[in-house]
């Protein structure tokens, strides 16, 4: 079992529908395997599906980001940072008082209730593609746009703060962009979300920063700081990553017609494709890290105090003992025990934001533009193999 | 079947919720509502899929011949 990885992490893809044909390996050979890192460090790679899940019940693993043991596809050490950690990085008892600070805005229902502002956004952004000149970039004029007025929505930007917010968030996730702009993006989305919660503070609004206000009014102060950490925690999870999602889901339903057809003379069927899309794709693939903090034994190896470990949930969700014919794309699987929004108290806090606006958008582009499909030939798109989140660079569509 | 909740483990993400709507709800705060602790057979696949997904172990089976 104490097998290693010769090649350091990240491996390119020789196929974008799959993990490197590398972790596949450790699952099959060294399902708990150490692995080199770009910085040099070495980190514990993770593959199956059951020890995926087991260590991301486990408080003795800590996912505080900060810790020189977390492991990271950067080369650079992260930036020292005085900005409180934010939820994603927190441990228990502390993880769980903030997640339930918010969780009532992420329920089932309260979900739903956005879904007509959701089409509204959708049905605008495929307007304007149909307006425009073909072919044009999905990436830019759709998948990365609608996720992150749909973060507006949620947190109460006005409307005419939109275009701000929409090009400091694409600038973000550009890995074109030096780090310099990146930082100034950041430090102007700091900003205005700071000037956002004050207004709010003013005139709390009916949306989450409104209601958050309102409620912390009730059971003492408000932490304007915490609630500035939290809108930009929303905006980093959840913009990127459903944008990534829309862009794949979309070019490997173009390439199974067959399947896409079958979805679309069953509209019943789009959520449970959505949910074989999440599994299939995992896109979390290189974004789920925790560090040890104190000796763990694991599948008869033993993890020490200190050491990383990385979750390879794609390959975890190709678990045959868990998946059949699991590296097959089935929209009928109905398999919802998928680790693509990670497992534990740190499963994603908008999941069901995610699956709504997935469903939307499957439902609505191939119908709106039925004639839709890649402008260039699919081996030349460019797919983000070395990045924390998978997804494709660009996108040209035509129809 | 008899279902028990931990309402301390419950993360809230609302798998349970989806997956058997007749079974489970959220409180306004996200936190897991049981309305029947003892479903009727034919909602017994959905409840034991809940209880396998749900991130937070926080349903638990008691399951009677
Ligand atoms: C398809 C799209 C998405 C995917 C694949 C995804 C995936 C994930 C994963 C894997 C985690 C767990 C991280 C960990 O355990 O370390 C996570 C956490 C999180 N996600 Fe998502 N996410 C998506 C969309 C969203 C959206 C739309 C939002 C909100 C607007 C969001 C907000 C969050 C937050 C706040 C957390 C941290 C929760 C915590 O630490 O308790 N995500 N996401
Ligand atoms: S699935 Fe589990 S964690 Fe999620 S709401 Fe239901 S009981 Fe709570």
């Amino acid at each position: 079992m104490s097998a290693e990885l010769i090649s350091p992490l990240p491996i390119a893809r020789t196929c974008p529908y799959a993990p490197p044909a590398e972790h596949r390996r450790l699952r099959e050979e060294a399902p708990i395997a150490r692995v080199k890192l770009p910085n040099g460090r070495t980190a514990w790679a993770v593959t199956k599906h059951e020890h995926i899940r087991t260590v991301l019940s486990d408080p003795r693993f800590s996912s505080n980001r900060r810790d020189p043991g977390f492991p990271s596809l950067s080369r650079e050490p992260p930036p020292a940072s005085d900005l409180k950690p934010l939820l994603l990085e927190l441990d228990p008892p502390e993880h769980g008082q903030v997640r339930r600070g918010v969780l009532g805005e992420f329920t089932v229902q309260r979900t739903q209730a956005l879904g007509p502002r959701i089409q509204q956004i959708v049905d605008e952004h495929i307007d304007a593609m149909l307006a425009g000149p073909r072919p044009v970039d999905l990436v830019q004029a759709f998948s990365l746009p609608v996720p992150s007025l749909v973060i507006c929505e949620l947190l109460g930007v006005p409307y005419a703060d939109h275009e701000f917010f929409q090009k400091r968030s694409a600038t973000l996730v550009n890995q074109q962009n030096t780090a310099e702009e990146i930082g100034r993006a950041v430090g102007e989305l700091m900003m205005y979300l700071g000037k956002l919660v004050a207004a709010k503070a003013q005139d709390p609004t009916d949306d989450l920063l409104g209601r958050q206000i309102r409620k912390q009014r009730e059971s003492g102060a408000v932490d304007y700081e915490d609630l500035v950490s939290m809108a930009f925690l929303l905006l980093i999870a959840g913009h990127e990553t459903t944008a990534n999602m829309i862009s794949l889901s979309t070019l490997v339903l173009l390439q199974q017609p067959e399947k896409l057809a079958a979805l679309q003379a069953d509209p019943t069927k789009t959520l449970g494709a959505v949910e074989e899309l999440l599994r299939y794709f995992t896109i979390a693939e290189h974004a789920l890290g925790r560090v040890a903090r104190e000796d763990v034994e694991l599948g008869g190896v033993l993890i020490r105090a200190g050491e990383g470990v990385l979750l390879l949930a794609n390959t975890g969700n190709r678990d045959p003992e868990v998946f059949g014919n699991a590296d097959e794309l089935d929209l009928e699987r109905g398999a919802r025990n998928h680790l693509a929004f990670g497992f534990g108290p740190h499963q994603c806090l908008g999941q069901n934001l995610a699956r709504l606006e997935l469903q939307i958008v499957i439902d609505t582009l191939f119908r709106r533009i039925p004639g839709l499909r890649p402008a260039v030939p699919v081996e030349t798109l460019s797919f983000k193999d070395d990045a924390t989140v998978y997804g494709i660079r660009e996108f040209p569509v035509t129809w | 079947m008899r279902i028990i909740i931990d309402e301390n483990k419950c993360c809230g993400a609302g798998q349970c919720v989806l997956i058997a709507p007749r079974v489970f709800d959220q409180r306004d705060d996200g936190i897991v509502i049981l309305l029947d602790e003892a479903p009727p057979k034919e909602l017994h696949a959905a409840v034991r899929e809940a209880a396998c997904v749900c991130p937070g172990a926080a349903i638990a089976l008691e399951e009677r011949p």
